[in-house]
């Protein structure tokens, strides 16, 4: 069902929300940004719908919340352990369509990818999703180009508009007694949705692995600086790594968790007797870059990258993800020729 | 012809080596400016000078040439620049007041630069609006941060920008990126423990290195913004010398205060005859002993709680 809600609608609803779930959305983190004055968009727990940023991308995704950053698994002393305490609320999730789509990817590794991973399965089961339309494209999104710029599989989309309402698509039957006993005013609804991004990516119908041949890679092994940003604010990147930390007071206590970790950075590739692989930063952008678009489609049917263009957004090298990929086809003929 | 060139000098003019002809001195504070009132100066220049403009190692702009008896027409011109940069002024149409005090120079700071940690023109001029106009020489410096790109500690007060680093720990991916920075671009102030950087808050000199180059937002600044106040750095024939630190982790207000409290320390101790009235700072704390100094100083200051006082403070530097 459509409504249109008032924002003291809204802000009521958020607080009979609270009562079962965290609400989490893209919200200003004040003076959070790396450079001084400025300002940091993430994710984060949220109580007013004013909080919540609709003219600016995200920096970071949503994936945080459903793949902590660090995640303790459990705690262990001497003979025992005992596992991290789950969450005791479940969320709702403010989500635009390229992350609602990157949504799907982490399923899809998490839940599909052999036996469900039961952490991640925890904080997933419980989880509402509204749709934030997108009215217009922002800078370096290609969400038309990777088919993710609309999304169905919400529980409410809201859409901003000019005076302060939201326009809302419900399909949550709960949630759709909820809003009418609210009073919002029901009136037919579609979630806005972008058709056209300025930037277009096309990824080659020809695109094998023969492409790690070009040299294409090489420009950045100058000119990237393997901090790991574009894996860090990607939706679809889930690797992590293990840590076992044993506590400085008292070392027969500790805990085990899991960090995220990036193939962009130091280390990613290290093995056991001493050996590293993709030294170069630009083996690392190649084994990125093919991942996104090569490997993840040729084992799940469907591209990983969901065109967001965050990892754009954060480069501090202002290197480009779209551009490369659009480099591929010229990868391609160059490998054909050898 | 007839000049009173102690009277002059305090408009901001130069006795210059070529007989009647001066030089007008425009100072810029916080070394920023609306691109409009370059113009403006090159008209200054091409009309009631010799056509050249010097851009100053205070960041001024100094117009040569100038005749003598074009200083009121000049110092009319010069109003629109000296509203709009809002130079205190006594009188308007008179130009610039006072020379003493040198003109509040800084780096871009953090409107263009992203080591700044904060707006170095926006307190250059807060600290202008309360010290100017005036006679003593005081050389006021700022920099965004402990690159000190302004070279602020040859200055009587020198202000490097801080932040405090401010560490969330389950953001941090482990990458290693600010203990690297840290020990290759700062301090070495950081090291891993338990997978994660502990920081040595002694060494941490607040650069922002670290969180700078953390990916995850790990590291942020703090909301309050701190400073590094040196003192008493010079050039000159007797005794150049670098500033020395006096306070870390002090905020703008005190920062005020204290060069505030000094021009009454001045006032009280400077030498009479000084030539030209004119003394540097430091050789009247030489004079009076820095715990003297200090207590004028430091009058009815409130540091922050982390503010760290260095007491006493030496100078080195060169001596002839």
């Amino acid at each position: 069902m459509g409504f249109c809600i008032q924002e003291a609608q809204f802000n009521a609803i958020l607080k009979e929300w609270q009562k079962q779930y965290h609400i989490y959305a893209p919200k200003v983190y004040k003076g959070g940004g790396r450079f001084s004055d400025t300002d940091c968009i993430r994710y984060g727990e949220i109580s007013q719908i004013n909080e919540i940023v609709f003219d600016r991308k995200s920096q970071y995704s949503f994936k945080e919340i459903l793949t902590p950053v660090s995640q303790t698994l459990f705690y262990f002393t001497e003979g025992e352990t005992k596992e991290a305490d789950g969450p005791r609320k479940g969320a709702v999730l403010f989500l635009r369509s390229c992350d609602l789509h990157g949504l799907k990817r982490l399923d899809d590794m998490y839940l599909q990818n052999g036996p469900a991973d039961y952490y991640y399965s925890r904080l997933r089961e419980n989880i509402k999703i509204v749709l934030m339309g997108c009215g217009h494209s922002f800078e370096n999104c290609f969400c038309v180009s990777m088919g993710t710029n609309q999304s169905t599989n919400y529980d409410l989309s809201i859409d901003r508009q000019e005076d302060g309402t939201y326009l809302a698509d419900c399909r949550d039957p709960q949630w759709n007694r909820q809003l009418a006993e609210a009073g919002c005013a029901s009136q037919e609804v579609v979630p806005q949705y972008v058709t056209e991004n300025a930037v277009r990516v096309t990824i080659p119908e020809t695109l094998t692995a023969e492409a790690a041949d070009s040299r294409l890679w090489d420009q950045y092994d100058s000119r990237c600086i393997h901090c790991g940003r574009c894996n860090f604010v990607c939706p679809t990147c889930t690797c992590f790594t293990m840590q076992d930390l044993f506590y400085s007071e008292n070392g027969k206590v500790g805990e085990r968790r899991r960090v995220w970790a990036s193939c962009m950075v130091d280390g990613f590739t290290d093995v056991a007797g001493g050996g590293s692989y993709r030294q170069k930063n630009g083996q690392r952008m190649r084994f990125k870059v093919l991942h996104k678009v090569l490997d993840y489609k040729q084992r799940n049917g469907y591209h990983m990258c969901v065109g967001c263009g965050r990892c754009d957004d954060i480069c501090p090298e202002y290197i480009s993800f779209s551009n490369c990929v659009n480099q591929l086809e010229e990868a391609m003929t160059e490998v054909k020729q050898k | 012809m007839d000049i009173n060139t102690k009277g002059l000098k305090k408009n901001a003019f130069r006795i210059t080596k070529e007989r009647g002809l001066t030089a007008s001195r425009i100072r810029v504070p916080g070394g920023h400016l609306d691109a409009k009132y370059l113009g403006k100066i090159q008209q200054i220049a091409e009309t009631f000078g010799n056509g050249t403009v010097h851009i100053t190692s205070r960041q001024g702009f100094e117009i040569p040439g100038i005749p003598f008896e074009k200083i009121p027409e000049v110092n009319k011109a010069l109003q629109e620049l000296i509203d709009g940069m809002e130079i205190n002024q006594d009188e308007a149409g008179a130009g610039y007041p006072a020379s003493g005090t040198r003109n509040i120079t800084a780096c871009i700071g953090n409107r263009v630069c992203p080591f700044a940690c904060y707006d170095t023109t926006a307190f250059a001029k807060r600290i202008e609006k309360a010290v100017f106009p005036n006679d003593l020489h005081f050389k006021i410096a700022l920099t965004g941060c402990p690159n000190d790109c302004a070279k602020v500690r040859m200055h009587d007060f020198g202000i490097m920008g801080m932040t405090l680093p401010q560490f969330e720990p389950d953001r941090c991916v482990s990458c290693g990126a600010c203990v690297k920075a840290c020990k290759t671009k700062s301090v070495e102030a950081l090291k891993t423990v338990n997978y994660r950087p502990q920081r040595d808050e002694r060494r941490c000199i607040g650069c922002g290195e670290c969180v700078i180059n953390c990916p995850n937002a790990a590291w942020t600044r703090s909301q309050k913004k701190y400073y590094r106040l040196t003192l008493l750095g010079r050039t000159g024939k007797k005794n150049p010398r670098m500033g020395e630190d006096f306070i870390k982790w002090a905020d703008e207000d005190s920062i005020i205060k204290i060069i505030l409290n000094t021009y009454d320390y001045v006032k009280e101790y400077i030498d009479p005859n000084a030539p030209g009235g004119k003394e540097h700072i430091g050789y009247i704390v030489d004079r009076t002993g820095f715990e003297e100094f200090k207590k004028w100083a430091l009058r009815d200051v409130n540091l922050p709680d982390i503010a760290e006082v260095t007491t006493p403070v030496y100078w080195k530097g060169v001596k002839y």
